[in-house]
């Protein structure tokens, strides 16, 4: 009995890891019924996995049995594994008995498809259901919603769940095509069509009438797989982009494709896993959603990729010099938030201490700035000392040469974002 | 003796308190008013390389008076500037009381906004230590891990680095309302239970120093292992094993902490 339990975790966990997403802030669950848990802050990371990525929720998938035959995708139907099912009331059980134990913030529950898109949808849903009136349970819920569910079973897993995500996968039509055929995109943008307009629906109604029920009150989410079907950088930030502003996103992951398969559609066996590029990915997907850049300022046809070697933000700033250099005591929010290695937390506090007294560098170092970077983009009231007229390339090769001796004291493998 | 008025403000005084939060502020508040040289604090009954030179005074601890810098503290600065100078108070580092007294007397100084002085460097202390505790903090409140015991009791034995407990209650009081639970601070021997009702603070008399192990361990609820167990499992299998970065997580997951995690035992 116990056997079978470990085994079905094994498999339904290790299928549902290339998931990246295990956030789990964004909601507002209070305990409001004295039962078990609560959704309120910006959610914990319980443990941290030999990769460094933050374990927040038990995930898994309800079943890896599926009728759909993705190439990306390890439980994809012509794949020769090990097939297994979670009962409802297994999942159920797990996960109470996991949060009780501080090990998790919630659950996040996937699906291969079975049958067909409502009968999965229904399973997801009737665990969703169950530990919310059951248990009592008000921890993080998200559920993978399946592309063409039925609009009622979207509504009720918006009733009961905290963000509900459909995984676009494939940031182009045409790969999505040639890499997943069964799946269209018609079905996965309906119900996320349908999601938006739900909640920015309740939203209203919640405005009106205090008690009106949570519906998906952490939004929805969904995920890109990097490197599986030739795209540009391009390709992926403007899809993001059109999902931010179109669908109300709260969220779009970026995961690295990690080679399954000997497909020759795909990345062969044993090619490493794009880490680095995923990283840039995630920091542009930070300058337009906290430090006001435009996507097409940083990913456009004259330059579809970002730079390697060097972050986003300063690949922009060395391509717009004309804007520098931002003078820190006197320059708007929004100008110094373009600084490179000045982070949002530190432009704020640059902004409340100048108040007291004009910044020189030795301020500016206690606030926590990156010098060895901004340097080149800043002007203080301390002399300049280190701010010829360098050419964009001088002062690029400043700051590589720079972080690469870090790089090499640091014995190597550390992304950071903007560190 | 009382706080006396027998000092003369240029002596350097040693101000000794009860250890207790409202002690700190009730010394805050003497030695403020009385405009005392405060050449440092030190914890009545507690050993302490006290300055030779400096006249010890014990301060009683005096609820109205702490409660006036408590109270003034926030008209002067937000409340989270109020609470980062308790989260110093509970990091009990050496010296701590004297920044936190030298950081109260600059908001009290008439500064506009005077928590965004980043560059006074008692200001610049408090906010960075107060940072360390809440880390702290924040990660208890991720690497506590419950076991069940046989009469339904969820228990947790934690390390930390700083006196966090008095800052968790809140959180676990909320979230587990249900359950019965006690984190226990193993090293600083006392901790919060919690009964469905309301958290008390407790100390437990082990009858032997191996008592915390074995006081727990024989009691545990039938399925506690199959849990254990299988939180096990799930943690093996979610690792991506071409991406590890074994740096990256030991910086997440210090190895100081893997002693209470299940996942790492
Ligand atoms: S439908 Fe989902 S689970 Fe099934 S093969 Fe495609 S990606 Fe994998």
């Amino acid at each position: 009995m116990s056997e079978r339990l470990h085994e079905k975790l094994e498999i339904l966990a290790d299928a549902a890891k290339y998931d990246v997403s295990c956030s789990s802030s964004g909601s507002k669950r209070k305990n409001h019924n004295k039962g078990l848990g609560e959704a309120t802050g910006s959610g914990i990371c319980h443990t941290y996995t030999e990769d460094g990525r933050c374990v927040s929720l038990l995930k898994i998938l309800l079943t890896n049995h599926c009728i759909f035959d993705c190439a990306y995708c390890v439980t994809r139907k012509s794949n020769d594994i090990k097939r297994a099912a979670f009962t409802v009331q297994e999942v159920v059980d797990l996960t109470m008995n996991f949060y009780r134990r501080n090990y998790i913030e919630g659950l996040f529950l996937s699906s291969g498809i079975f049958k067909n898109a409502d009968y999965t949808m229904e399973r997801l849903v009737s665990v969703a259901k169950k530990l919310r009136t059951e248990n009592k349970f008000n921890g993080y819920i998200h559920l993978k919603t399946i592309p063409g569910a039925s609009d009622e079973l979207m509504h009720e897993a918006g009733l009961w769940a905290d963000r509900l995500s459909v995984n676009i996968e494939i940031p182009t039509e045409s790969g999505l095509k040639l890499l997943a055929p069964d799946k269209n995109i018609k079905d996965m943008i309906e119900p996320m069509t349908y999601l938006k307009k739900e909640i920015i629906r309740t939203k209203e109604e919640s405005k009106i009438f205090k008690s009106a029920p949570l519906f998906a009150p952490a939004g929805q989410s969904t995920q890109m797989i990097i490197g599986a079907s030739g795209e540009s950088d391009k390709d992926i930030m403007h899809t993001a982009n059109k999902f931010y502003k179109g669908f109300n996103l709260k969220r779009v992951y970026y995961s690295g494709y990690v080679p399954i398969s000997n497909d020759n559609r795909l990345p062969e066996l044993g090619s490493a896993v794009p880490v680095l590029r995923e990283n840039r990915l995630y920091q542009t997907d930070w300058l337009m959603r906290f430090y006001g850049f435009h996507v097409q300022e940083l990913l456009n046809d004259q330059f579809p990729n970002l730079d390697p070697e060097i972050d986003p933000k300063l690949s922009w700033a060395l391509r717009n010099m004309a804007f520098f250099p931002v003078d820190v005591n006197t320059a708007d929010l929004q100008l110094i938030l373009r600084v490179p290695g000045i982070g949002v937390q530190s432009a704020q506090k640059i902004v409340g201490a100048r108040r007291f007294n004009k910044l020189g560098w030795d301020h500016l170092k206690k606030i926590g700035i990156a010098l060895n970077r901004a340097k080149y983009f800043i002007t203080c009231n301390s002399p300049i000392t280190d701010r010829k007229d360098y050419t964009e390339a001088k002062i690029r090769q400043f700051i590589l040469n720079e972080s690469r001796s870090k790089f090499l004291t640091n014995g190597g493998q550390q992304y950071n974002l903007f560190g | 003796m009382e706080a006396s008025s027998i000092i003369f403000s240029d002596k350097p005084v040693n101000v000794s308190y009860d250890g207790t939060w409202y002690g700190l502020l009730t010394a805050v508040f003497e030695a403020y008013s009385k405009k005392w040289n405060v050449s440092g604090f030190s914890i009545i009954d507690k050993e302490s390389q006290s300055d030779f030179f400096a006249e010890k005074v014990i301060v009683v601890t005096d609820e109205t008076k702490s409660q006036r810098v408590w109270l003034g503290l926030k008209k002067k600065v937000p409340k989270e500037n109020c609470i980062q100078l308790y989260r110093c108070y509970l990091s009990e580092m050496p010296g701590m009381e004297f920044t936190i007294f030298s950081c109260i007397k600059f908001y009290f100084s008439g500064f506009d906004s005077p928590h965004l002085a980043y560059g006074n460097s008692d200001v610049l202390k408090i906010s960075q230590t107060s940072k360390m505790v809440y880390r702290e903090k924040h990660r208890m409140e991720a690497f506590v891990r419950f076991q069940r015991t046989a009469d339904d009791l969820y228990y947790a034995g934690i390390e930390p680095d700083f006196n966090v407990i008095p800052l968790l209650s809140q959180h676990f009081a909320e979230r587990y309302a249900d359950q019965n639970w006690l984190i226990y601070d193993i090293k600083r021997k006392y901790g919060i239970y919690y009964d469905q009702d309301k958290v008390e603070e407790i100390t437990l008399n082990f009858s032997n120093e191996a008592g915390e192990k074995t006081a727990v361990k024989d009691v545990f609820h039938d399925s506690e292992t199959l849990y254990q167990e299988l939180w096990k499992n799930y943690f093996k299998n979610v690792n991506i094993p071409s991406r590890r970065n074994i740096k990256l997580h030991v910086q997440h997951v210090p190895k100081r902490y893997w002693k209470h995690l299940i996942e790492k035992k």
